[in-house]
């Protein structure tokens, strides 16, 4: 056989093993959701739908899955509000105030997962317990947390964009008469939106992903996260190998699909050029 | 007359609320956690804190098992996604974007989720809770965020330098070792420092695919602050903190002396 | 008197008083002050960074002055925000919002504009007065009755954005997207939506940089044509000397932050008033020469007439000649300066020249052609030799950093701290003449150097010492030191300035 055949033979098993290893446990699950066996593995029986079924009647579950939602749309969409505003001011700063607040934005990025989930534990303490505001852990405070960790990644991806603009558009509405604020939303945000949307796309994700800040800040509130960590710990209801399976096929939906428009759009703009 | 300059907006301003957040939800946490840590029960300053963190064996341990644990499941990360990320950029896979999407994939699926996925996967395959299983459950979390880093530099790198390596002679292996590796190390260095350091606080993983000896710093700290010990828990993530900080400074000392592009031309 | 400053602030639409600019701690516009009159088309000109297009934007009011006052119209301007002054600018990359048709980028001042109501009543209001007197301010609510606003109609605006189209020439373009348009036609526009809005003073920040040389030469002669029609101030910014002359009424040369000369064109470069002026407007030979006494200067090794007088004896001076001006003939003995013919190039209309003599090049400009290696004399009249001072306030070198405590320049290895910088990099390092130390002894100095020069400013003498690789040191001192003696040079380093060098043609104009 020729070295380059063996070469590319080589190549082909390195990504095909790595990718097996990757999904194999999740189509393990996904095979399984059709099975009423207790846990994936076991005597596959009968296939059955049954735990689809369960799943809409399982409060636990359902709300569990709500919280994820609600605490992830808007942590996203606040974090994007924020984010985008952020990175407009940062865009204008001088380069030293510029490197500043970079860094300190970089914090919850850069620092254990845990010692902010205690930093936002102590905060909520001492607010309630010290300043003595009317606040507690709850939905709202993890709404307040995702936000806090989320905002860094949407500077992350709107700065960009903004590199990439005619560096006076905000001075040219000012100049023509148009006020700070109505600048930014007349001129600047129109030519963020794709950006923004990036951004609100990451925040959810990251959102729905969190389990460390969730687990020590949403006393009472429970999320996808922390209601299969409860139960990989105690005892596991199966029905969750039907919500991964929603999960896996719409998060595999979704990606392959934006995946495809992405490169459409890409293609048609080398088109027009 | 600088009551009047206020008026005159800055569109700097527009970062004001962010600013705001960032003091009071990033800064003031990590100054209350700094507070407890050296906080005595009579409220004064203290080190006994601390004391306790480093005198019991316990933490000690733990702490070491930590970084063994990050350590070791880093090196298998690299030592798997390397190569994985040099075949994707390389002909005739880079032209299949939807292939390297393949391998990011995991990265938007909640990653308990996947961690319970695995862990049925090794059941049924008789691996049990133990060390083992734990380092494997890391690896394959923390998987796709070594090789997306890697990757893209890989994929980005100027395939003129590669072709001026064989131009002057050198074999793709004299090549590889010469001028692609040392190109990437940015990439690695990204790769380790998104792993690593998460390692610690990935107790989700310690305790449900772990035994009892597995475990990682944060679920050390965890437990220490369900047990209401704020301030010894406050100390050893003042602990964690100062390790974050070293491993920053390491891995952009590291990236900054690659990163530098080889000066040409004399100096007037 | 007090009646002429009168009809002079009148005249005068924008007055700069005493204004600086510096950002993070570094002076880009150094205590300037300038008058610019009413309907004039003025031309910021200077090289990159010498902080025209700041100037610019102060007067726009994207920067605020660090200190000092902008008026315009008489009225100061540091509280007033952008939006609400009277002027537009028309920027260097023209900023046309994308999203945005040709129309409605047009349109986007005029709907924000509000105009006077006749039709409706007078509205009171209550202002706060601000009055000082006897230098104690006085705040006062007062009530004034304010004229009726409204917005402009759908059609108002129509109509105006299809004049300001037709003004520049695009007609039938209202609908197109701003992407599809050329730099010629998006610069148009651009200059569209700034001229609708009727601003007092139009600003604009070299428009033309990014055009080709032919849509530059039309746009040139259009904006002149503009500017005639509508009567309004224009102030140009250009690095472009050519570009500045043809346009402008009045010409403001800047360099590092300060006014080197305000005048009409053809002044500028006839009688430019320092050496800076003289080689950045046209192309000049500038040399070194010692003023014997009035009437008479020498340099090269010679004795000329000129037609300056007024400086010290023996002051050396910056001697400044056209390359038009000089006389140029076969043969040696002929002339002033005998020479070696090194370059020809044909120009079009005349051939350029370079001609060694001794130990200088002169460009020579002239309609007869010289061969190459031809041997030629040249002679320079009286009135065609510019005299001017010197032009220094600080020794300013290139040099390169050697390690953290050593940088390198004018062949000696200084220890002056290079913190911030990496082994290797190039810096300009400035050194005040009072950070300057001369020793008898030449071995006590870093590097040796002659002394060329003293004169004595009053309470001490500056002197200028020059190195054994022709670097000049200006240096303050208490004591007199004789000429052509032999001394050291050393530098205190904590009064010297390092700064990452940039090379010239590098530099974006202005940081941002």
């Amino acid at each position: 056989m020729k070295k380059s055949t063996m070469w590319t033979i080589a190549r082909w098993a390195i990504l095909i093993v790595v990718l097996l290893a990757i999904y194999l446990p999740l189509i393990l699950i996904m095979v399984y959701s059709f099975s009423g066996a207790r846990s994936a593995g076991d005597t596959f029986g009968e296939f059955t739908f049954s735990q689809y079924a369960n799943l809409f009647e399982d409060k636990k579950l359902l709300t569990a899955t709500k919280n994820t939602i609600v605490v992830g749309v808007v942590s996203a969409l606040i974090a994007t509000l924020l984010g985008t505003t952020a990175a407009v001011g940062i865009h204008y700063m001088r380069r030293r105030w510029q490197t500043a607040v970079d860094t300190a934005s970089q914090i919850t990025v850069v620092n254990a997962e845990i010692v902010t989930a205690m930093g936002f534990f102590l905060l909520m303490l001492f607010l309630r317990d010290t300043v003595k505001l009317p606040v507690n852990f709850g939905l709202g405070w993890l709404i307040v947390a995702h936000t806090v960790i989320t905002t860094p990644y949407v500077i992350l991806t709107v700065s960009p964009r903004l590199k990439q603009l005619n560096p006076n558009l905000l001075e040219a509405s000012m100049d023509l008469g148009a006020g700070a604020i109505r600048s930014l939303i007349t001129v600047l945000l129109p030519q963020l939106a794709g950006a923004m949307v990036s951004g609100f796309a990451l925040a959810f994700t990251l959102s729905l992903d969190d389990f460390v800040v969730t687990n020590i800040n949403g006393t009472g509130v429970d999320t996808i996260s922390t209601i299969v960590y409860d139960g990989l710990r105690n005892k596991l209801n199966p029905d969750i190998r039907a919500l991964s399976t929603i999960i896996f096929v719409l998060v595999l939906g979704v990606l392959i699909v934006g995946n495809i428009i992405k490169n459409k759009r890409l293609q048609n703009e080398a088109r027009k050029k | 007359m600088k009551r009047n300059r206020n008026k005159v907006f800055r569109p700097t301003a527009f970062s004001f609320p962010y600013l705001a957040v960032t003091l009071v939800f990033v800064i003031a946490p990590l100054v209350l956690v700094l507070v407890y840590a050296f906080r005595g029960q009579d409220g004064g300053f203290t080190f006994a804190n601390f004391r306790e963190v480093f005198t019991e064996k316990q933490n000690v341990m733990q702490l070491l098992q930590t970084v063994g644990i990050a350590a070791l499941s880093t090196g298998i990360c690299l030592l798997l996604a390397y190569p994985v990320a040099y075949v994707l950029a390389s002909k005739p896979f880079n032209k299949w974007a939807i292939l390297s999407l393949l391998f990011i994939i995991p990265m938007w699926i909640n990653f308990v989720l996947r961690v319970f996925a695995l862990k049925s996967l090794l059941e049924m395959m008789g691996i049990g809770k133990g060390y083992f299983a734990a380092v494997v459950g890391i690896v394959y979390d923390f998987f796709p965020y070594m090789l997306l880093p890697i990757y893209t530099v890989l994929s980005n790198l100027d395939k003129s330098y590669v072709e001026a390596s064989a131009d002057l002679g050198a074999g793709p292996v004299r090549t590889f070792f010469r001028v692609t590796l040392p190109l990437s190390v940015p990439g690695v260095v990204s790769g380790i420092s998104m792993v690593f350091m998460p390692v610690f606080s990935s107790y989700a993983i310690t305790k449900t695919m772990g035994d009892a000896d597995t475990t990682v710093i944060g679920a050390k700290i965890a437990s220490l602050f369900h047990q209401r010990s704020y301030g010894v828990g406050s100390a050893l993530s003042f602990v964690l903190l100062v390790l974050v900080l070293i491993v920053m400074v390491v891995t952009n000392l590291l990236s900054r002396r690659t990163a530098k592009a080889p000066k040409g031309g004399k100096v007037a | 008197m007090a009646a002429n400053d009168k009809t002079n602030d009148f005249e005068k639409i924008i007055e700069l008083k005493n204004v600086s600019k510096s950002f993070d701690g570094k002076a880009v516009v150094k205590d300037l002050s300038l008058s610019i009159r009413r309907g004039q088309f003025v031309t910021l000109l200077g090289p990159s960074g010498c902080g025209k297009t700041t100037l610019l934007r102060m007067i726009a009011g994207f920067e605020t002055p660090t200190s000092g006052e902008i008026y315009i119209g008489g009225v100061p301007m540091s509280s007033i925000p952008p939006y609400k002054r009277p002027v537009n600018t028309v920027f260097q990359k023209y900023a046309l919002f994308p999203h945005l048709n040709v129309f409605k980028n047009i349109a986007f001042g005029l709907k924000l504009k509000r105009i006077a109501d006749p039709t409706k009543p007078a509205k009171e209001r209550y202002v706060t007065k601000q009055t000082v007197v006897d230098g104690k301010v006085r705040r006062e609510r007062v009530k004034v009755s304010v004229e009726a606003t409204r917005k402009l109609t759908k059609s108002e605006i129509a109509d105006k954005v299809n004049r300001a189209l037709k003004l520049v020439g695009l007609e039938d373009y209202g609908h197109r997207d701003v992407n599809s348009l050329s730099g010629g036609q998006q610069q148009r526009v651009a200059i569209a939506r700034a001229l609708v809005c009727e601003p007092k003073v139009l600003l604009l920040d070299e428009p033309l940089g990014a055009l080709d040389l032919k849509m530059r030469k039309e746009m040139q002669i259009e904006l002149k044509k503009m500017h005639e029609e509508l009567g309004i101030t224009f102030i140009f910014v250009t690095h472009d000397q050519e570009e500045a002359l043809t346009m402008s009424d009045v010409v403001v040369v800047m360099n590092d932050g300060i006014i080197q000369q305000v005048a009409q064109p053809k002044k500028i470069y006839d009688e430019p008033q320092n050496a800076f002026v003289a080689d950045f407007i046209g192309e000049s030979n500038i040399l070194t020469g010692i003023m014997e006494k009035d009437y008479t200067i020498r340099f090269l090794g010679k004795t000329l007439a000129c037609v300056d007088k007024g400086f010290e004896k023996n002051e050396r001076v910056d001697v400044i000649i056209r390359p038009e001006d000089i006389g140029i003939s076969a043969g040696p003995g002929q002339g002033h300066f005998d020479g070696e013919v090194l370059t020809v190039v044909f120009k079009g209309t005349y051939y350029e020249m370079e001609v060694k003599a001794g130990d200088y090049e002169f460009t020579v400009q002239n309609q007869v052609e010289f061969q190459k290696g031809a041997a030629v004399s040249l002679t320079i009249a009286p009135d065609s030799i510019h005299i001017m001072k010197k032009l220094i306030t600080i020794n300013k070198f290139v040099g390169y950093v050697y390690d953290e405590e050593t940088i390198c320049f004018a062949e000696g290895d200084w220890e002056i701290p290079a913190q911030g910088f990496e082994k290797g990099d190039e810096v300009v390092v400035q050194i005040p003449f009072n950070a300057v130390e001369l020793t008898d002894d030449e071995e006590d100095g870093v590097i040796g150097a002659r002394v060329a020069q003293s004169v004595y400013k009053g309470t001490y003498y500056q002197v200028q010492v020059i190195t054994d690789t022709y670097e000049d040191f200006y240096v303050d001192t208490a004591d007199e030191w004789d000429m052509d003696d032999r001394v050291g040079i050393k530098i205190d380093p904590a009064k010297v300035l390092v700064d990452a060098y940039v090379a010239p043609e590098e530099t974006a104009d202005e940081e941002k």
